[in-house]
């Protein structure tokens, strides 16, 4: 039993090295005041510092962070009105185009990456932020409406139905009674969004033009020269920041659950 | 009142409704049985126009609705209380109920919490108020369906099987809510399987079956002198459970 016990730890433990060390590794050097990632010396803040410096890191980040925004935000729009549309209405073709949706999602991201760039090109469109953008909502939007349409099912409709009989209009349906019913579908298809922008490497790469670099690919091209350590700065920040936004929204779902639980 | 004019409706090449008529008037509560699947509950949705007739009016007080650009108005007048009950699941009771007369500016929000707490007084609610629909049993969900749809205040509530979903117990408090609105004069149509509560409460029955109305009679005609054959056999079968 107690062997067994000791195991079952042991395994655990095991298991969260796995998942974490690499991160640990990274916050660690990123306090490193050796340049190389290989022994530690000195503890600094120095490489933050020299982040707020780097222009050019800077300027990536910003970058990333605009395209995966906008991309989220209009993705999610058109992700939203998609699966409510394709779930309440017949229309010929429906099927097809419920199948095609899953295009975007299964084929290799570097098929996609030169598909798009083909569009482009022969568009005669010139590559840069906007372009990057474009690609973004184009593969985003399908994990969107993917997500929503996991939160609509017949009872859906039903209860838009008396929404409906009580005189609302159709757009006042949505907004009051549709939209916060699917609202755990949008909000976790644009999370899903903002995933997928924020890292993206392949598609962006195809897509993107002279002085449109973002994050990752500043990143990935860096790393052809070493990874310098304000590299390791950069991502323990962007690492707090999901952090703080997934304690604010657990704590905000507990708050929410709490209060249920006091109604009763 | 209501008054339904040879209302057709298929769907795909199944012909639901072939032409129905039926007038409604002030105070009457009428009960719709019929066998399963013969176009009771599509002839109540067409009734406020939750399903599109192919043809035929719906005239509520001079109103016809099929194609009607205020429908919307007009369908405040007209209640329903769903099988489903179709309560919105994210609000508490006192909002599900403030939502449509607060959003459609028929109340001020003060008057309306104010209304809605008389209302769910009288369907013997009030201490749910701020609970969630998943913490009520389904009788109490039917209830506070019934008091959105009177939030309203129609001038006719449609009750589409009012009591299928409920277990056995519950039915009862459904049920008597269903009776003290009818004392109170409310017009109602109801469909229901609960032939005994169709048979004892309503002042008229309508028998429907393949897409018509093959008999319309008073309680006692319908259930002791049925005329139609398909209405002798359909209570036939009822009385061999």
């Amino acid at each position: 039993m107690n062997k067994n016990k000791l195991f079952r730890n042991l395994f655990i433990i095991l298991v969260y090295i796995f998942l974490f060390l690499p991160i640990i590794i990274l916050i660690l050097y990123s306090f490193n005041d050796s340049k190389m990632n290989i022994i530690f010396t000195h503890f600094t803040l120095r490489w933050y510092q020299e982040l707020i410096h780097n222009q050019e890191l800077l300027n990536a980040f910003s970058n990333t962070l605009i395209i995966a925004i906008t991309s989220t935000a209009i993705s999610t729009v058109i992700g939203t009105i998609s699966a409510v549309g394709l779930f309440k209405y017949k229309f010929p073709g429906k099927n097809l185009i419920n199948g095609l949706i899953y295009i975007p999602i299964v084929i290799p991201e570097i098929v996609l990456g030169i598909s798009l760039l083909s569009v482009y090109t022969l568009s005669k469109l010139e590559l840069g932020i906007g372009t990057i953008l474009l690609s973004h909502i184009a593969f985003s939007i399908p994990y969107v409406i993917t997500s929503v349409r996991s939160t609509l099912n017949p009872m859906t409709s039903q209860i838009e139905e008396a929404a409906y009989d009580l005189g609302a209009s159709k757009l006042k349906t949505f907004w009051y009674v549709t939209l916060p019913m699917i609202f755990p579908g949008v909000v976790s298809g644009a999370a899903l969004a903002f995933t997928l922008s924020l890292d993206d490497v392949v598609i962006s790469y195809f897509t993107a033009g002279p002085g449109s670099n973002t994050l990752p690919l500043k990143i990935y091209s860096m790393i052809k020269t070493g990874i310098t350590p304000d590299v390791n700065a950069l991502s323990s920040i962007i690492l707090l920041i999901t952090i703080v936004v997934l304690t604010v929204a657990t704590i905000y779902q507990t708050k929410t659950i709490q209060k249920r639980e006091m109604a009763k | 009142m209501l008054e339904v004019k040879n209302l057709k409706k298929s769907f795909g090449d199944k012909k639901v409704l072939k032409g129905i008529d039926l007038t409604i008037n002030r105070g009457d509560i009428i009960g719709i049985i019929g066998p399963s699947g013969c176009g009771k509950s599509t002839f109540l949705r067409c009734l406020n126009l939750l399903e599109k007739p192919d043809s035929g009016e719906v005239i509520l007080e001079g109103d016809n609705l099929v194609d009607n650009k205020d429908l919307e108005r007009i369908r405040r007048k007209i209640g329903m209380v769903f099988q489903q009950f179709n309560l919105f699941e994210n609000m508490t009771v006192l909002d599900n109920i403030t939502l449509a007369p607060t959003l459609l500016k028929v109340m001020k929000k003060g008057k309306a919490e104010k209304e809605a707490d008389k209302l769910l007084d009288k369907v013997d609610l009030k201490d749910k108020k701020n609970n969630y629909p998943e913490e009520l049993s389904g009788g109490q969900k039917q209830r506070v369906a019934i008091a959105r749809s009177l939030m309203m205040k129609p001038e006719i509530m449609l009750f589409d099987e009012p009591t299928s979903a409920l277990d056995p117990e519950m039915i009862g408090e459904v049920t008597n809510l269903m009776r003290q609105l009818a004392k109170e004069g409310m017009t109602m149509v109801i469909v229901s399987h609960e032939i005994n509560f169709i048979k004892n409460f309503c002042t008229r029955v309508v028998f429907m079956s393949d897409g018509v109305i093959q008999e319309e009679g008073t309680s006692e005609d319908i259930f002791m002198n049925p005329k139609n054959s398909k209405l002798k056999n359909f209570l036939s079968k009822i009385n061999n459970i």
